[in-house]
């Protein structure tokens, strides 16, 4: 069941967030598809920890300052939140551009992370790869083409859509452009401060991502030192959703491992 | 009323089969489509078209710029102004426009409008647009710095023009330790600026301002949204507290003058569609990259503009809406005369090539338009 919704705020910024579940916290940023739904797969999570999951500024219901002008001030700015949060050090946890924005916190400071788990992030291109213009898709092509499972690809469409949930939608779009347009969805400087990861990393990524396919994952397991790699068939870009339960019990079974 | 000749140089040998199996006739339109020895002819003829229009008694010819497109054929507008100074003697050559944001270095554009204004003798219409969304696909620029880097860009080239150098620019987007433009516009103190525009509110607004009075240049609206916009822009230069003049706003549209109404719909009639509906539409996600215009400007635009590129408007639709004058010298004199008394507007820019209508009857149009049309609102 989803938990109620709080409110974090740091400076000039009121976070939406979702507080669920009890143990040590695991901090859980979403994608540029926005604040998620929560689903079986934070169930999961939840039994056995607490799942900590805020919206990102600018996206959804969170007014978004202008001074977040890129992946950079994103960073800066969860870095400020994690001081603010007072839950000691997180489980960091951020899925594709979460994922990359989990990433560039963890190069600047892993100070407040026990480990990282980045599944299917942005931040890292691979040359000669393109990866999929979610900027170009249609509507119906972005749901499509996140999934394997097209089933599911089939129910969301089906979902009629409230002016409230087109508002946040188009939120979303706009933060993601900020985020991600050009250089499109990677940022050149990762790469090469990769080494400063610090703490325990798994990458998780989908087989069959038409967004970033999952080669995608070879230079971030080249460029964190001992970072492990996890590829889970019949998947898509949106792995928490695709294969929930894989995901889930992957993300499981790296936590327990340590 | 000022006239100007326009023209967008569509690639009219476009197989349209082959445009219809791509999302749009932009951006991802493959470039195999387009045949050098055929696009080669297409230029001369638009060319000729342009500096015909001198003889005709015009007053302006003018092109424009777009990218990655068989809608039209000029990523680089300046070169063909270029070629039509030499062609012309009398006219002046608007560019309408330039695209400021795609840019990333604005005074490259504040030096060949320099030029083209020294090259003409002072000739140079100058216009600002940011570019359609599709451009930001081409470009990569990203949308959401669009507005941004459109006003710093402006502001650089005015400046480049008017302040003298050398000066130093400081801004977000652009920044220059020695601006000094060599060579300094002919026109003193600059070129005049028209900027062509869907009505976006935030830009009436801006191009009213007291500061700037640009021409304000409605395109491919139906007469019903021209008249909007053409009122918010003059209701806006009365909130700054002041009268515009009937030359700071422009309406550009399709033309299309023949005997008779029926004449004219039989021979333009498919021209027109193939604008609207070939080289034209786009899906949103192409046409409004997010950020492009402010949320609410999308959410307006997006209900104002639903059916683009969903359906394919026929000639008629097009016709009643006053999205294209099609008719006989007397209806297009008519909806000429009832735009000037609904908005004042004393400046129209014509397209009288359209879509894939042929040379042929580009020609005959243009001098029926010249001898039918224009002379009446010359009184």
């Amino acid at each position: 069941m989803a938990p109620p919704i709080q409110r974090h705020k740091v400076r000039d910024i009121e976070a939406r967030m979702m507080r669920a579940g009890s143990g040590a916290p695991l901090l859980f940023l979403h994608s540029a598809g926005g604040f998620p739904v929560w689903t079986p797969f934070f169930d999961k999570l939840a039994a056995q920890y607490e799942v900590i999951i805020p919206e990102h500024p600018g996206f959804g219901d969170t007014a978004g300052p202008a001074w977040i002008r890129n992946i950079g001030d994103m960073a800066m700015y969860y870095l400020d939140f994690l001081d603010t949060l007072g839950v000691g050090k997180v489980h960091l946890v951020g899925h594709s551009l979460g994922g990359w924005t989990a990433a560039e916190v963890a190069i600047r400071n892993c100070g407040h992370l026990k480990d990282l788990t980045l599944i299917a992030p942005a931040g890292l291109r691979v040359k000669g790869v393109p990866s999929g213009d979610n900027f170009i898709w249609s509507a119906e092509e972005s749901v499509r083409n996140m999934f394997h499972n097209q089933k599911i690809a089939d129910a969301i469409l089906a979902m009629p859509q409230s002016e409230e949930d087109m508002d946040r939608a188009l939120a979303n779009r706009f933060m993601a452009a900020r985020m991600g347009w050009e250089p499109r969805w990677h940022d050149p400087a990762l790469a090469r401060w990769l080494h400063r990861v610090s703490v325990p990393t798994q990458i998780i990524w989908g087989a069959n991502d038409k967004l970033f396919p999952s080669v995608y994952s070879e230079p971030w397991k080249q460029g964190i030192p001992g970072a492990r790699v996890e590829i889970i068939p019949e998947c898509g870009h949106a792995v928490t959703a695709d294969k929930g339960d894989a995901c889930a019990a992957t993300i499981l079974s790296f936590l327990a491992g340590r | 009323m000022q006239f100007t000749c326009f023209t967008l140089m569509p690639y009219r040998p476009l197989d349209m089969e082959a445009r219809h199996k791509e999302r749009s006739a932009w951006v991802v339109l493959p470039n195999r489509l387009y045949d050098p020895v055929k696009g080669a002819d297409e230029y001369e003829s638009y060319i000729n078209q342009l500096a015909y229009a001198e003889e005709l008694g015009f007053d302006n010819i003018g092109v424009n710029e777009h990218h990655q497109t068989a809608y039209g054929m000029m990523p680089a507008p300046n070169l063909i102004a270029s070629a039509l100074i030499q062609r012309t003697k009398r006219v002046k050559i608007a560019v309408l426009g330039r695209a400021l944001p795609l840019s990333n270095n604005p005074l490259f554009i504040a030096e060949e409008f320099a030029m083209l204004d020294n090259m003409s003798r002072g000739r140079l219409i100058a216009g600002f647009v940011r570019g359609i969304g599709t451009e930001y696909h081409a470009t990569g620029v990203n949308p959401v710095f669009s507005h941004e880097r459109f006003h710093e860009a402006h502001d650089l080239i005015v400046q480049a023009w008017t302040k003298p150098g050398p000066f130093e620019f400081e801004g977000d987007h652009y920044n220059f330790k020695y601006v000094n433009c060599w060579p300094r516009p002919y026109q003193q103190p600059r070129p005049q600026i028209w900027v062509p525009s869907q009505g976006s509110s935030e830009t009436v607004k801006w191009a009213a301002d007291p500061s700037r009075k640009y021409q304000f240049l409605v395109t491919f609206s139906s007469a019903e949204l021209v008249t909007r916009y053409l009122n918010a822009y003059r209701t806006q230069a009365r909130e700054f507290g002041y009268e515009p003049s009937g030359d700071q706003m422009g309406w550009a549209v399709p033309v299309y003058v023949a005997d008779t109404d029926e004449r004219a719909k039989a021979e333009a009639g498919r021209a027109i569609e193939s604008l609207f509906g070939d080289y034209l539409p786009n899906p949103w996600e192409m046409l409004l990259p997010p950020g492009y215009t402010s949320m609410s400007s999308m959410k307006t635009t997006m209900k104002l503009r639903s059916s683009l590129g969903k359906v394919r408007p026929t000639a008629d639709q097009l016709i009643d809406s006053g999205t294209a004058l099609i008719g006989s010298p007397a209806t297009v004199r008519r909806k000429i005369s009832e735009m000037v008394d609904r908005t004042g507007v004393n400046s129209l820019v014509t397209m009288l090539q359209f879509g894939v209508l042929p040379d042929d009857l580009t020609k005959r149009n243009m001098e029926m338009f010249a001898s039918e049309v224009m002379p009446h609102f010359r009184k």
